[in-house]
């Protein structure tokens, strides 16, 4: 008898009661990787949102409309991801949608968007998201070849031309090391060794080692993600490397520094947001305002650092308020849409975005800054 | 199970495929069904190789893998319409099954389970690390049936929901009917004699490794068919689809839902399926709930939730 009830109960709330709040309010949809093997990404974009529409509607909303969030998390599984836009579409009807942690839910989740009409801003990096342009689909991180160029910008200014590079396997990496090949020519550089480890490896001293004993590498670059960035810059002090290293904005945290030890990671440089150099931002800053406010706000809510990934949901929240606001009308998904398009000079946490109808990013290099550690500190390099 | 029992599953399945739109408050609910009938075909698929012939896999998720790249690839590179990708997959994933299964089924127990579970990471690992093939942990697109945009020139306007919610619908319900069919079949009851007992089984005259080998070729055409399906109606592949979580995933639909029963596999996919949805607000405690489940289940109801209530409806409790 028992079971029966059980099965009843089950099946009554699938089929019933799964609608959202439905009163005069803006209703916002979000799916991310809170949990599962992305929840490094998902968890703090989870937290940035709930904490900004609290801020949000404690200041009155917009327009006078309280934001209803509908927040699902769909560990970092594709296939979940679409049944949760679809929900948020068909049953919740929200008027747009921010998340999809990473690539495989972004890709899942925007054709979702582009079908029913429904602006949609991504929080994750692959170019192919926004390249070709899709009408509904906008994103915030910078994509990885932008991570390329601004390193090789850097490298041009040290007058490096030959480099070794050395990138994981993992979905970040190879993605990274891949765009990286197509524009090292434009930037006059060359890339004479080309090595790879897997995301689990413990040590990469043989494919340094290769690297070392090419003739000519003035610099090694490592796009990469997770703990193997950290092991290859020990194995890069351990094997005594003269030529500078250079690292992705993967591994822009401090947490990285903790992991790699601050005397291997001396001297390294990265390209990173402003969010990592939140407390040495000068007050002129463009971007002083908006990143003191979000780390202070979030530091003392959840007790724990700002990450760069909380950033690109900060700002996708701050981009779809501000088109909410001069579109006028918070139940047309299509003038959300138009007016998120016209955003103009709009500064967040990773830059300033300037969406235009062929360019759903809108960020520039200017975005990145290039960092280098000193003293187990970030130090901003200009 | 005699010849009325098979045509009254059929019957209740096609009933309720048919009916629940009725009561469908949003084109949302046509994903989850069009999501529940996929599941349910690949459980129907382990109802034959764990139900009829007692052997164990916890690498199916491979063989979806295989038919989900497989309406990925072959259209982009063969030229391929995805309808007959779907038949390719299947043939592909029906050929590694008989392959590898010759070695692996002369296991047993857990080594059979480790075997098979080899293979799915196996699969799974390919997918993720042939960057240049399949796009790597990024996943890659896949083409459209086109099947729906013909229905609309014919007149017939369905949403992309809808659609899949039939296609899937009537895909499983042939499943369901050839797995039913198999049952009585001289080849089921092979099956279910070698699962008793393989030496009785072998004494009057089954061919053992045979009906093992057909079983497990088998269940791996429905793993691979319900990766197509998956794959087709979300546009889009990972290798997620191949992965090892997603196999335990299909085992325990199986025997949640009762592993010897085609519409008992087909009720464990549901509320497997169904129970993420509606525990979104306790999302953190989804697992443990999932959990909590499974292992009352194993204690009260061994048999799975559908043949013990069946059972207990009867009034023939054990």
């Amino acid at each position: 008898m028992m079971s029966k009830t059980t099965t009843a109960l089950a099946t009554l709330a699938a089929l019933g009661a799964l609608t959202g709040a439905a009163q005069a309010e803006i209703r916002l949809g979000v799916s991310v990787s809170a949990t599962g093997p992305a929840a490094f990404l998902g968890d703090p974009e989870a937290k940035t949102i709930e904490m900004l529409v609290e801020q949000l509607n404690e200041e009155g909303g917009i327009n006078g409309e309280e934001i209803a969030l509908t927040l699902y998390d769909d560990g970092g599984d594709p296939n979940k991801a679409r049944t949760f836009a679809t929900r948020l579409v068909e049953d919740d009807e929200v008027v747009a949608i921010l998340g999809g942690s990473t690539t495989g839910t972004t890709m899942s989740i925007l054709s979702v968007a582009e079908d029913e009409g429904i602006p949609f801003i991504s929080l994750a990096g692959a170019i192919s998201i926004i390249d070709p342009v899709r009408e509904f689909v906008f994103k915030t991180p910078h994509t990885d070849r932008m991570a390329c160029e601004k390193i090789f910008t850097d490298m041009q200014a040290q007058g490096i031309t030959k480099i070794g590079m050395i990138s994981g396997t993992d979905g970040f990496g190879a993605s990274m090391q891949a765009q990286c090949k197509e524009v090292a020519g434009d930037h006059g550089i060359e890339i004479l060794a080309d090595e790879t480890y897997g995301p689990q490896d413990a040590d990469m001293t043989p494919q340094l080692t290769r690297i070392r004993n090419t003739d000519g590498v003035q610099a090694v670059l490592n796009p990469g993600f997770g703990q193997g960035p950290a092991i290859v810059t020990r194995n890069v002090a351990q094997l005594g490397f003269e030529i500078p290293l250079y690292q992705s904005h993967g591994v822009a945290s401090d947490a990285f520094i903790d992991l790699a030890g601050a005397e291997a990671a001396e001297g390294l440089r990265l390209p990173g947001t402003a969010l990592l150099i939140a407390d040495k931002l000068a007050e002129d800053d463009a971007q002083y305002e908006v990143v003191t406010s979000y780390t202070e706000a979030y530091k003392a809510k959840y007790d724990q650092d700002v990450s760069t990934f909380g950033g690109y949901a900060h700002d996708a929240f701050a981009l779809i308020v501000d088109a909410i606001t001069r579109a006028g009308d918070s139940e047309d998904p299509q003038a959300i849409r138009d007016a998120l398009e016209e955003t103009s000079g709009l500064v967040g946490t990773t830059g300033t975005y300037s969406f235009s109808p062929e360019d759903h990013l809108g960020l520039d290099l200017s975005a990145f800054r290039m960092l280098e550690i000193k003293d187990g500190d970030w130090l901003p390099v200009e | 199970m005699t010849g009325r029992n098979k045509w009254i599953s059929l019957g209740v399945l096609a009933l309720l495929i048919a009916l629940l739109p009725l009561f469908f408050p949003s084109g949302y609910y046509y994903r989850v069904g069009a999501l529940i009938f996929v599941n349910a075909l690949s459980v129907v698929g382990l109802v034959i190789l764990i139900g009829y012939a007692g052997q164990i896999s916890l690498g199916h998720a491979g063989f979806a893998g295989i038919g989900a790249y497989a309406c990925a690839l072959a259209p982009e590179h063969l030229g391929l319409h995805p309808a007959l990708a779907v038949l390719l997959g299947a043939v592909v994933s029906g050929v590694m099954a008989a392959l590898i299964g010759k070695p692996i089924l002369r296991l047993k127990g857990y080594y059979l389970a480790v075997a098979t579970l080899g293979f799915g990471i196996l699969v799974s690992m390919v997918l993720t690390n042939e960057r240049a093939l399949t796009g790597g942990p990024d996943g890659m697109n896949v083409a459209d049936l086109g099947l729906r945009g013909l229905l609309r020139d014919m007149g017939w306007r369905l949403s992309g929901g809808e659609f899949w919610y039939m296609i899937c619908g009537v895909v499983l319900l042939v499943g369901a009917w050839l797995a039913l069919n198999l049952f009585d079949s001289p080849s089921g009851r092979a099956m279910r004699a070698l699962h008793g007992s393989e030496v009785a089984a072998s004494t009057v005259g089954v061919d053992v490794p045979r009906q093992k080998l057909r079983a497990f070729v088998i269940s791996a055409v429905y793993a691979s068919v319900a990766g197509s399906l998956l794959a087709l109606q979300n546009g889009y592949i990972t290798p997620d689809v191949a992965g090892f979580m997603h196999s335990v995933e299909m085992v325990t639909m199986a025997v949640l839902g009762g592993v010897g029963s085609v519409l008992g596999a087909t009720f464990g996919a549901a509320i497997l399926t169904l129970l993420p949805q509606v525990l979104t607000v306790f999302a953190e405690y989804e697992q443990l709930v999932l959990g909590l489940v499974m292992v009352l289940v194993m204690i009260f109801l061994p048999q799975g939730l559908l043949p013990s209530i069946a059972r207990r409806l009867k009034g023939r409790d054990e």
